[in-house]
């Protein structure tokens, strides 16, 4: 049966639900927007100006993409070990292991951020331990700042880093760890020398999936951060819900697409030209 | 090689930065005081009685139910052949299809959210069941679309030509053989985009109304104006749903081939 007839319905939806409604969001964004008149159907590139000549824009891209970089990193650093060290479990501890880190996935972002607010919080359960230990006089502060959204961000995320550096290490062959130390090299010098190399095809896949999700995140900065800390996902959403100037707001979010995909690209590029040897 | 006494320690540290988040919202929502309290000082099932007289979480729960069952319908009823097209075909603009039915993972969800109550809006859409239910289709298809493809990439063609030699019409050989066949990537498709959609709150904020509120967005709006016990109770039910439909998962597939979303065990 020819192909296209067999995804024609799925087409369809694509086309009308998703190319359609980004080729209007797009349109918007060279609209303009009156406080009185609503949306004015002009056409020009003054939201695009308004957006790259004002410092506060700038403040939120920056904090934006910091966060998204601070978040990788931390999935880098802990998520690869720990891929790591699942795939030498013995069956049942892993299963067991799988089902923790894997299941926060499942439970709405929501969730999760809710109890990130109850851990960092100035009367929260981690400053009241560190106060009842006498670590500490006064709370510090971790609600309402950025690195309160990149922790609670880094646990969002770090199921993917997870899953990308699992899925690499199972392609690789078990017989080379087991030459290294054969040969007498040390735990370290085999991380470092043998599985490493093997699991950076996953580690990159994966730095790329927990950067784009973290830059284009709303629900956990909208909470922890509050109206303070701003990032562009929680700016498009003030646009279009409070201010209501859509064209703005479409015009930022355009931005944000642009800016998430050429990353993606421009990623994509290197790896291949660094690491054409390990994707044959 | 075995784990060494640094695994160990390191597994057991994540696992509690894994769960304590959650942890701690189960544990406050048994408190019998007016205000989060870790650890409760006393234990109650008041604030699950509380949310009784909440109706408007009750709503949103049978609102984000139903959503995620019409939804992941949705999805899997167009995925399915698609699917198919895509996995055993070689035709020109395969990787073209391939790549725009699991673009919607690339496109940051706010951006998806804005594009959909642009389009919704100009038509008097906005905040119908049937909007929303249409964009969350959309949004979950490449989940759906990832596990089919794993499974009919993983399946052997020459049973289906055999079952044809045989004598059996197309639609016999879809039903009878290849069906089957990839029954557990379907299923699988099935429940990943029912639960996606079941936590979406991205999209779904900006294209409900009060009587479509999803309950991700119910709590959301709650919990950014104040976190009472109340938010805890409701939020452990929910975290209750997701274990009973992950151990189920867990059993019947696998949840890390369903995350992973290839046939490898």
């Amino acid at each position: 049966m020819n192909p296209f007839l067999l995804s024609a319905p799925a087409l369809a939806l694509f086309g009308v639900m998703l190319v359609v409604p980004l080729i209007m969001t797009f349109i918007l964004s060279f609209h303009s927007f009156g406080f009185y008149t609503g949306i004015e159907f002009t056409f020009g590139l003054h939201n695009y100006i308004d957006v790259l000549t004002d410092d506060y824009f700038y403040e939120i891209f920056g904090r934006t993409f910091a966060i998204a970089l601070a978040v990788t990193v931390i999935c880098v650093i802990i998520g690869t070990p720990m891929a790591f060290f699942l795939q030498r479990m013995r069956a049942w501890t892993r299963s067991i292991m799988v089902l923790i880190v894997l299941g926060p996935l499942l439970v709405s972002v929501v969730v999760r951020t809710l109890g990130w607010m109850i851990l960092l919080g100035n009367n929260g359960v981690i400053n009241s331990a560190l106060m009842d230990m006498g670590l500490l006089t006064s709370p510090f502060r971790m609600m309402y700042t950025s690195g309160g959204i990149v922790v609670a961000l880094a646990h969002v995320m770090v199921p993917f880093m997870v899953l990308a550096v699992w899925a690499a290490l199972q392609r690789q062959d078990p017989a080379t760890i087991a030459a290294a130390e054969s040969l007498g090299a040390r735990r370290s010098t085999i991380f470092r020398r043998v599985v490493l190399p093997q699991a950076m095809p996953g580690i990159l896949s994966g730095s790329l999936i927990v950067f784009s999700l973290s830059a284009s995140s709303f629900a956990t900065p909208s909470l922890i951060g509050g109206r303070r800390v701003k990032v562009v996902a929680t700016t498009v959403y003030d646009e279009f819900l409070n201010t209501l100037n859509w064209p703005l707001g479409a015009a930022i979010a355009i931005i944000l697409l642009v800016a998430v995909l050429v990353i993606m690209v421009t990623w994509n590029r290197v790896v291949e030209r660094q690491f054409a040897g390990v994707f044959q | 090689m075995k784990n060494g006494a640094f695994a160990h320690i390191f597994t057991v540290l994540f696992a509690v930065f894994m769960l304590a988040p959650i942890g701690v919202v189960v544990a406050v929502s048994f408190t019998a005081e007016g205000f989060l309290e870790f650890p409760p000082s006393t234990l109650s099932l008041r604030w699950y009685w509380a949310i009784l007289d909440n109706p408007d979480f009750i709503d949103a729960f049978i609102v984000s139910l139903k959503l995620g069952f019409v939804s992941a319908l949705l999805a899997t009823v167009l995925t399915v052949p698609a699917g198919l097209a895509i996995g055993r075909g070689r035709f020109r603009g395969r990787d073209a299809l391939q790549a725009l039915f699991l673009s919607p993972l690339t496109v940051p969800t706010v951006v998806l959210g804005i594009s959909f109550l642009r389009f919704l809006s100009l038509f008097g859409m906005n905040g119908t069941f049937i909007g929303l239910a249409v964009c969350h289709a959309v949004i979950i298809i490449p989940f759906v679309l990832r596990l089919v493809l794993a499974s009919v990439t993983g399946m052997d063609p020459s049973i289906e030509k055999a079952s044809v030699s045989l004598g059996a019409s197309p639609w016999t050989v879809f039903r009878r053989v290849t069906l089957p066949a990839i029954t557990p990537g379907v299923v699988g498709g099935f429940v990943l985009a029912f639960i996606t959609s079941f936590d979406e709150l991205t999209v779904s904020i900006f294209i409900v109304n009060p009587s479509t509120t999803t309950l991700p967005v119910r709590l959301f709006s709650h919990i950014a104006q104040t976190t009472d016990p109340l938010v805890a109770s409701v939020s452990t039910v929910a975290i209750l749903f997701t274990v009973v439909v992950m151990l189920i998962v867990d059993r019947l597939y696998g949840l890390d081939r369903l995350l992973i979303g290839e046939g490898k065990r």
